[in-house]
């Protein structure tokens, strides 16, 4: 269980008997409070109502959890691909390698794009995290972390900067200078520090701020410059293996997923959970939200990719065939959020009519699982990263 | 004494668990949801709206997309 394997994120004065002690953040009456375990445990035996005992917890929460389904079951009044019949059907894609980065040393873990749409920066089970110009193929820098499986790596909105972690169960920031020679690991500033592994993690509007997930199942906020912990974020309970922040500038939610089989939205400034999902069958690999931010897509472990409608809070489409057994490790929109690509772990990329629910190309290539795909800022192509080493652009 | 005590915390350690599930369960019954219709076609309608904006879904000429091979140039 995971109050066991994570330790609580923040330390200092607990709210109730003031020994500075690791705090529980946690929440009554939609209140935050940061109490020490100890004080939890007591408030816990001394808060239950006159007749509450854990069963009558239990069967309240088993209620709670019917009366959910209840009230999302009403409002299911049709499926996506019915109200998407008069929408027109796609023609015949053709899609093709145009680009092959070749460099990394062992697989290629994951890829983020800059936002002037020709960088992107690449991280590897071997350490290295290279940042490539997609149009020449050329490298321009590359950087060895001191820790092998480097899962996450991001790069700043102002394209300045790269933050990258895995193993070393940190999230450091590496400013990327003009001068080719500079030794980036010297500038390294470490942000992040969770109790196990870095699984993904993502600037926010600026780059002062850096979201980060972690196998120690939770979620935190972290301010670049202090290092400083802004919120964390408790609720899952296993590892949490993705997050996506909302793609408007002033929307305050991210969704995350995990080994739990959940995605759970959250507010990012209260460090509430708003909502959560659990349809998949298995463990969620990605998630990435519709350019609207209503909806989001999530791939799992179960080999089907499902949209989830975050206003009619449910599931709203299944991309699933029978010929597809391996899972989905990575998705992402086009532009416009008609077709999601999708990579898996039988070397394929699906790419899927999001609206009808049908697949529109199957497109090979990679010689190995592909473990990350993601389109260009401007939609022009997209960026797969595989465990065959290489990276592929598409368009 | 000691196993007696370390019980009592693991059934106020359940107790609290309980007591954070119930808790969020009831924030979570208690959101506004829209009906799935409107929000399938609020979806169909973004899709739509930006349609023509796609490079990948519209395809743009390749003299337009960097990334597509344009005719080999000659050095004169």
């Amino acid at each position: 269980m995971c109050d066991q394997t994570f330790l609580a994120a923040t330390f200092g004065p607990c709210d109730n008997c003031s020994a500075n002690r690791p705090l529980m953040n946690i929440y009554l009456k939609n209140e935050p409070i940061n109490y020490c375990s100890l004080c939890v445990e007591l408030m816990a035996c001394q808060g239950l109502a006159p007749g509450e005992t854990l069963a009558s917890l239990k069967t309240e929460s088993e209620n709670l959890k019917v009366k959910l389904e209840e009230e999302r079951a009403k409002l299911h009044d049709v499926e996506l691909h019915q109200v998407a019949e008069k929408v027109e059907a796609l023609g015949q894609f053709v899609m093709k390698t145009r680009r092959t980065l070749k460099g990394h040393g062992n697989k290629v873990l994951c890829t983020d794009w800059c936002r002037d749409k020709r960088r992107i920066v690449s991280s590897s089970q071997d350490g290295k995290v290279i940042v490539w110009d997609a149009y020449t193929t050329n490298k321009e820098h590359a950087v060895t972390m001191p820790c092998t499986w480097v899962m996450a790596c991001a790069y700043a909105p102002s394209g300045c900067a790269i933050a990258c972690g895995g193993l070393d169960n940190k999230c450091s920031v590496y400013p990327l200078s003009l001068d080719k020679n500079e030794n980036l690991a010297a500038k390294k500033k470490s942000v992040a520090m969770h109790t196990n592994y870095l699984s993904a993690c993502s600037f926010t509007n600026s780059d002062m701020q850096i979201l980060t997930s972690s196998g120690d199942g939770t979620c935190a906020l972290w301010d670049v410059e202090s290092g400083q912990l802004l919120q964390s974020f408790h609720g899952h309970t296993a590892d949490v293996l993705t997050l996506d922040l909302g793609p408007s500038e002033t929307s305050n939610i991210f969704i995350s997923g995990g080994c739990d089989k959940k995605a759970n939205v959250w507010d990012m400034r209260s460090g509430q959970n708003i909502q959560s999902f659990e349809t998949h069958d298995s463990d969620i690999n990605a998630v990435k939200f519709y350019p609207s931010g209503d909806a989001f897509a999530s791939g799992s472990d179960d080999a089907t990719c499902r949209l989830f409608d975050l206003r009619a809070d449910r599931e709203v489409a299944i991309y699933s065939k029978e010929s597809i057994i391996f899972g989905a490790s990575s998705v992402d929109f086009s532009l416009s959020g008609r077709l999601l690509f999708a990579g898996y772990n039988d070397y394929t990329i699906n790419v899927w009519d999001v609206l009808k629910g049908t697949r529109v190309a199957i497109l090979f290539g990679h010689e190995n699982r592909v473990s990350t795909v993601r389109v260009s800022p401007d939609g022009t192509a997209f960026c797969s990263g595989s465990w065959d080493n290489t990276l592929r652009i598409w368009a | 004494m000691q196993t007696v005590m370390s019980s009592k915390m693991a059934t106020s350690n359940n107790i609290a668990q309980a007591k954070r599930t119930v808790q969020q369960l009831r924030v979570e019954a208690s959101i506004e949801r829209i009906k799935v219709s409107k929000a399938c076609a609020d979806l169909m309608h973004y899709c739509g709206e930006h349609a023509k904006f796609d490079p990948l879904l519209m395809g743009i000429p390749a003299s337009e997309n960097p990334f597509k091979d344009k005719k080999p140039c000659t050095i004169l």
